[in-house]
């Protein structure tokens, strides 16, 4: 019979019980009040009016186009983001060049500038007193204030999200099975479409969903190149916007709530791939 | 009371209604002589016809006149070609407003095309973007396809018409009224009952108010709104300069654009008072309850004139022109005018609008923009770069 048998083991690492529920208990209320308490206003927003208010606002023309606008500009630059986004991850993990560190910088690019001046810049180079922009007016090729407009400013503010994902992930599997594959005999695409993308597959499809879930919900940038014209340029997050300064509250939030719809689902999806490969995914994501 | 006649056989003309003669004709006043014609009651499938001949007309023989009377010459140079029979193909407009027109061109595109296809016509499908009025303007100068603009203040679209050329100069003498179909004035909307105890402009610039306005630089109305205040200090005997930049102390968030202000004051909350377009305060009463919020009128305010014009260099066919021509003369209808008292604006023309629609604007000691000596003198002078905006506001 010894003292230490009896002793209770007392965990060094642990708070005391009162500051871990007040902690808890602080975390849970924020994440009620700043996260699931602005969900749950959109929601209730939408269906101020009922169900029927719902589906009359989310068949109003300006409502459908602005919808169909989103879902097209994401179905666009998603997959554009995604290739450019191995190819870069590519080059910067298993190559060494000069400049390497510079091209990661710019890569971050797009998180640093704030996306209002992002569509600022598109306006200054593409619009019409520039003289590309008049170039490009005079035969007939309309970027600001169209579509290509819209699909570029998207593809700028989504850019880094891929790459970001990829090039740890990249850097820590290093280049040795890469090199494997090539000395017994494989051709360089083989070994991407054997070797690499299988190694690579979780981080890219989480970078393709946090790419998807920024590009339906990009408003600053698009907002500044859209010209804001009903029914034609107008997207979703652009969409909510003029609704609601229409004093169109359900038609507002009955479109923001379809967004919030998309971005749950992007989460969901996202939670979904965590639990299922949860051991795939350790063994290569970064953390 | 203002009524359209046709006079002359060329030429068209807005004035008061003077009294109706026994031959059809109607006598109105323009200010400066009586003219006698025919009304224009744009309703009729003919009429639309004769309104364009008439445009061509004028066009031939140049008569235009000063003042009131402007014969629609200029506009006619695209319509007569084709004239509204001849536009057989399908077009589309892009009208570029500013903020608060958002109700009224919802129901004058459907009251417009309802009229162009009586005449014969295909349908004109209309875009329509809202935005505050000086950045509307920056898009179009950037490269915006719009058709027609309809903005805040001939500023604007002197601005579209001096740096890129594809608006004649003299684009304001093209529509009768300076090219305003309506007008407006600027007044306070205060929380219910008045709780500050805001009466006039220099209740205004006490410590204790909130004021909340959109920032002069992008919005139309905001310029009103300035122009407004100063008109009030001049009259008052006080230093302009002072006042406006007391008054200018008092705004806790300047909004780019007049709706923008107004959701900021009715939705969120903000300030004790909004110095807003009289259309947007009725505006806000009838969506929001006459329970939250009350009118004040001050003793001077200014005659605010948005003014429409076409953007000729953006024409890409006659039809196409045709019918933008036709979409801004048709504004100028009883039709369209009545439909314009309706949204709260201050048309002319009171024959088609309801007596309701009319009576509930008071009367209002109103300062216009020639007093201050005209856009092109006030636009650089007060909000240019550099100017009185600027420097009232960096102190």
């Amino acid at each position: 019979m010894s003292d230490i048998a009896l002793s209770r083991p007392v965990p060094v690492t642990t708070e005391p019980t009162f500051a871990r529920m007040a902690l808890i208990g602080l975390a849970v209320v924020f994440v009620a009040l700043f996260l699931f308490a602005p969900l749950v206003t959109v929601f209730a927003e939408a269906l101020a009016e009922g169900w029927c208010g719902v589906i009359a606002a989310l068949t109003l023309p300006d409502a459908r186009a602005a919808i169909g606008m989103t879902l097209t500009i994401a179905a666009i630059a998603v997959p554009l983001n995604a290739v450019f986004g191995i190819a870069a991850a590519w080059a910067i993990a298993k190559f060494d060049f000069r400049g390497k560190a510079f091209l990661i910088t710019l890569i971050d690019l797009p998180f640093s500038v704030s996306p209002v001046v992002a569509g600022l810049m598109l306006v200054l180079l593409f619009g019409a007193n520039s003289t590309l922009g008049a170039w490009l007016i005079a035969n007939d090729m309309r970027i600001v204030f169209a579509f290509p407009g819209i699909l570029l400013a998207t593809l700028f503010v989504t850019f880094p999200f891929v790459a970001r994902e990829l090039i740890p992930v990249m850097i820590e599997q290093g280049k040795a099975e890469e090199e494997a594959a090539l000395t017994l005999g494989a051709s360089g695409w083989r070994t991407f479409l054997t070797v690499t993308l299988p190694n690579i597959r979780w981080a890219l499809l989480y970078g393709v969903l946090l790419c998807n879930a920024r590009a339906m919900g990009e408003f600053g940038a698009v907002a500044v190149i859209s010209g804001k014209i009903r029914g034609q340029t107008a997207t979703m997050p652009t969409m909510v916007e003029m609704f609601y300064n229409e004093y169109l509250s359900v038609a507002a939030f009955s479109l923001a709530a379809v967004l919030a719809m998309l971005a749950l689902l992007t989460l969901l999806l996202k939670s979904l791939l965590e639990w299922r490969h949860a051991d795939l995914l350790a063994a290569t994501r970064r953390h | 009371m203002y009524r359209t006649i046709q006079f002359g056989g060329h030429a068209l003309a807005q004035g008061i209604f003077l009294r109706s003669r026994g031959n059809g004709r109607t006598e109105i006043d323009v200010g400066h002589k009586r003219l006698s014609g025919r009304p224009v009651t744009v309703s009729g499938p003919r009429t639309g016809g004769r309104f364009h001949r008439a445009l061509s007309k004028a066009l031939e023989s140049g008569h235009l006149r000063a003042g009131l009377v402007v014969a629609v010459a200029a506009l006619g140079l695209t319509s007569a070609g084709t004239g509204p029979a001849g536009a057989q193909e399908s077009v589309e407009i892009l009208n570029v407003s500013y903020d608060p027109t958002r109700e009224f061109y919802r129901e004058y595109n459907e009251l417009f095309n309802a009229w162009w296809i009586a005449q014969g016509n295909l349908p004109v499908t209309i875009q329509q973007s809202h935005g505050g009025a000086g950045a509307q303007a920056r898009a179009v100068i950037d490269g915006l396809e719009a058709t027609v603009v309809t903005l805040a203040l001939s500023a604007d679209i002197d601005q579209i018409a001096e740096r890129t050329g594809r608006i004649p100069a003299d684009w304001q003498a093209r529509l009768p009224h300076n090219s305003s179909p309506y007008t407006s004035t600027i007044v306070f909307l205060v929380r219910e009952g008045n709780p500050k105890g805001i009466e006039d402009w220099d209740d205004l610039v006490t410590g204790e108010v909130q004021v909340v306005t959109p920032n002069p630089k992008t919005s139309g109305g905001a310029r009103w709104n300035f122009l407004a205040a100063w008109a009030f200090a001049e009259r008052s005997g006080l230093d302009p300069t002072e006042f406006v930049t007391a008054l200018y102390r008092n705004v806790p968030v300047l909004d780019s654009g007049a709706r923008g202000s107004t959701t900021t004051f009715t939705q969120r909350g903000v300030g004790d008072v909004l110095l807003a377009w009289e259309n947007e305060a009725f505006l806000a009463l009838a969506e929001l309850g006459e329970d939250k919020f009350d009118i004040v009128v001050p003793s001077v305010s200014v005659l605010a004139e948005p003014p429409v014009t076409l953007v000729d260099g953006n024409i890409t066919s006659d039809a196409q022109g045709a019918a933008a021509s036709a979409y801004l003369e048709h504004l100028y209808s009883p039709e369209a005018q009545a439909l314009a008292l309706k949204h709260y604006y201050r048309a002319w023309d009171t024959s088609k609008a309801a007596p309701g629609d009319v009576a509930r604007f008071p009367d209002l000691d109103l300062v216009t923009i020639a007093d201050f000596g005209g856009w092109p003198k006030v636009q650089p002078e007060y909000f240019g770069d550099g100017g009185v905006f600027d420097q009232i506001y960096r102190e």
